[in-house]
């Protein structure tokens, strides 16, 4: 538990490999060896010096891989148009929405942990928050995508804007589409300037320690000529609250107009007031899992543990596992409301969900997405970043899962039964979601490759407050 | 100019040399250090102010573009609801709202630091490269009224520095 002023006094306990606090959770924030001149070499070494070059091309071979099946699958797309999916009508939505919600859930732990974290003086979440900041860019952009891709006519997208149209037309600012379009925009505007704001002085760092010419004018461009003066350093301190403290309110509002897209229509399990928050809390339980399954592997490869900490594990944890029983009152919820109700097409699509021709999946769904993360209850996968990679996934995939039921279920069967249909995905609906992953990926290995993936100057400021004894 | 190992160091360096009289210098740090810019004399910066009006300006603006779109330029009956329904145009007020504050933010930052600045004169140290790893600098600038190399130098030692180096122009 941390104060203003610092935190609990630390034990250690013979047989365990960091130090606690009285409570017995992980402690330590930064390792004891770390100094000013240690971090810069350490996470600046990784842009500069490449090391882990086998590892890190066998991984990058595998996701460039996944990224042309995806340049493969949408530009048979843009030939032949949507009608390769497997969608139809009811089900006019299909993967691309599913995958679109999925996505921008992804997206939603990045700027959960660098703002509202920051706001509310998380200190653990310091060498983590740059690198969740650059998955939330790339899961925007895969996001952004999927409604593209879905349009009928992909080349005038552009529709959706207001701008001066000859033919004098505006877009309708009462449907929640067009709020979408705004809000996923925004989103990855204001993200991008956060990240940028917060990555200029590391890149200075990365500028001054490269040894050849290129490198210092390439990092040089980035940095902007960032000299670290103290009249720059409280502009750009005072910016970079002022951004954490507009996109707290942005994160949240991102998933609930997305959510509106549902809710605002008439169709029995859309048509919910729970909508809204149930969509946040998912989208920052799947963030966080995803953030797991990324950091888990990089902080092994590269040796991270000093900074990526047992501590960081366990927080992000408690927060897994604290939005996933959010998640699961959404579940709860739905049920009761649709029984209370007493409306029948409400109770109708419940028993649908659950025991229908998709029935399995919403049974796998309580599974992994409530059942097995139950498991972080014990400090003992918290604490075990294997057994914590597992959990992470299952909740990552769950989450898909809940985007594809609320989807596809809630359409297939709406009012009248003459126009019920079934929907099967076909292998260019699979090439496309996992192509999509592979898009992530390959942006992900080329971040890590060539920019500095954990904050060098927010870490600076951990090891000074280590030596004023504040940590 | 006047290197130092710690932040506590420089910041008691800037407090003196500020009580001694020196008003154009700067200090330069790897991470910031908390009342360096105000031990300088510097404590007002006019980010949140324009971030402020860049945020009022973005939602006045955007839900301006709404109301006259919807309700003059072209009116649409749905249902027979009122043309301003301004409920349904909150959403995109606040994504606008954020998004020009958030962009002002940014452009306000950049351009009162006057960035991106490649040169610099601190830029000629070859030890100023520390100033982005490990170290702390203090440099008060030859444009300072009070400035006199000799005399200026004599105080820098008093300050217990590392290092101290002249910045050529």
């Amino acid at each position: 538990m941390e104060t203003l002023q610092g935190s609990e006094p630390h034990v250690t306990i013979p047989g365990k490999p960091y130090p606690v606090t009285v409570l017995g959770y992980p402690a330590r924030m930064i390792g004891p060896a770390t100094t000013y001149e240690s971090v810069s070499d350490q996470i600046g070494d990784v842009p500069l010096k490449h090391p882990h070059q086998k590892a890190w091309l066998a991984g990058f071979t595998v996701v460039f891989g996944l990224f042309i099946m995806f340049c493969v699958a949408v530009g048979y797309l843009f030939y032949r148009g949507v009608g390769i999916w497997g969608i139809n009508i009811p089900v006019a939505w299909g993967f691309a929405i599913t995958n679109f919600v999925w996505w921008i859930g992804i997206g939603h732990a990045g700027t959960f942990i660098s703002a509202i974290l920051l706001l509310l003086f998380q200190k653990w979440r310091t060498t983590i928050n740059r690198f969740t900041e650059a998955m939330t860019l790339f899961a925007v952009i895969c996001a952004g995508l999927f409604p593209l891709l879905h349009l009928g006519r992909p080349l005038i997208f552009y529709f959706l804007l207001p701008y001066p149209d000859t033919m004098a037309l505006w877009p309708q600012f009462r449907s929640p589409l067009v709020w979408d379009v705004f809000a996923v925009s925004t989103y990855f505007t204001v993200s991008l300037i956060f990240w940028y704001v917060g990555v200029v002085p590391d890149l200075a760092t990365i500028r001054d320690k490269a040894q050849t010419k290129w490198k210092r004018i390439i990092y040089g461009i980035g940095a902007l000529g960032w000299r670290g003066s103290a009249l720059h350093w409280l502009r750009h301190q005072s910016a970079y609250l002022l951004l954490a403290g507009l996109a707290t309110p942005l994160v949240l509002s991102v998933h609930s107009v997305v959510s509106f897209d549902f809710s605002v229509a008439q169709v029995p399990g859309w048509h919910s007031t729970i909508f809204p928050p149930y969509f946040v809390a998912g989208a920052i339980y799947s963030g966080f899992a995803m953030v797991l399954n990324l950091m888990i592997p990089i902080r092994r490869i590269y040796g991270l543990q000093n900074l990526i900490t047992v501590r960081t594990l366990n927080n992000m944890a408690c927060v897994t596992l604290a939005t996933c029983w959010m998640v699961a009152y959404g579940y709860i919820m739905e049920a009761f409301m649709a029984w209370y109700s007493g409306d029948v097409f409400e109770q109708y699509m419940m028993k649908n969900r659950a025991f229908g021709p998709y029935g399995w999946t919403f049974w796998v769904l309580m599974g992994i997405n409530v059942i097995i993360p139950q498991l972080l209850w014990s400090r003992r996968v918290r604490t075990n970043d294997i057994a914590l990679f597992f959990v992470a996934l299952s909740a990552n995939l769950g989450m898909w899962l809940e985007r594809f039921i609320i989807v596809i279920t809630s359409l297939h069967r709406d009012f009248v039964p003459s126009s019920w249909a079934m929907f099967f995905p076909t292998k260019w609906d699979w090439a496309t979601l996992l192509g999509s992953v592979g898009l992530f990926l390959t942006l992900q290995f080329l971040f890590i490759r060539y920019i500095p993936m954990i904050s060098i100057s927010e870490s600076r400021e951990l090891i000074a407050q280590r030596k004023e004894g504040k940590l | 100019m006047a290197e130092f190992e710690e932040h506590e160091q420089v910041l008691a360096a800037a407090r003196r040399a500020y009580a001694a009289g020196y008003r154009r210098m700067d200090a330069y740090s790897p991470f910031p250090v908390e009342g360096l810019a105000e031990a300088l004399g510097h404590e007002w910066t006019a980010v949140p102010l324009i971030t402020l009006m860049g945020g009022m300006a973005g939602g006045l603006g955007g839900f301006f573009m709404q109301w006259y779109s919807m309700g003059r330029l072209y009116p649409l009956n749905v249902g027979g609801r009122p043309l301003n329904s301004w409920p349904n145009f909150i959403p995109v007020t606040f994504e606008l709202t954020v998004l020009v504050a958030s962009l002002c933010a940014l452009i306000s930052m950049l351009v009162l630091n006057r960035l991106p600045q490649p040169y610099h004169p601190v830029f000629n140290v070859p030890e100023f490269r520390r100033a982005s790893i490990d170290r702390f600098f203090l440099c008060i600038e030859a444009a300072d009224p009070k400035f006199d190399l000799q005399e200026t130098w004599s105080f820098l030692e008093t300050l217990e520095p590392c290092m101290l180096t002249e910045v050529e122009e």
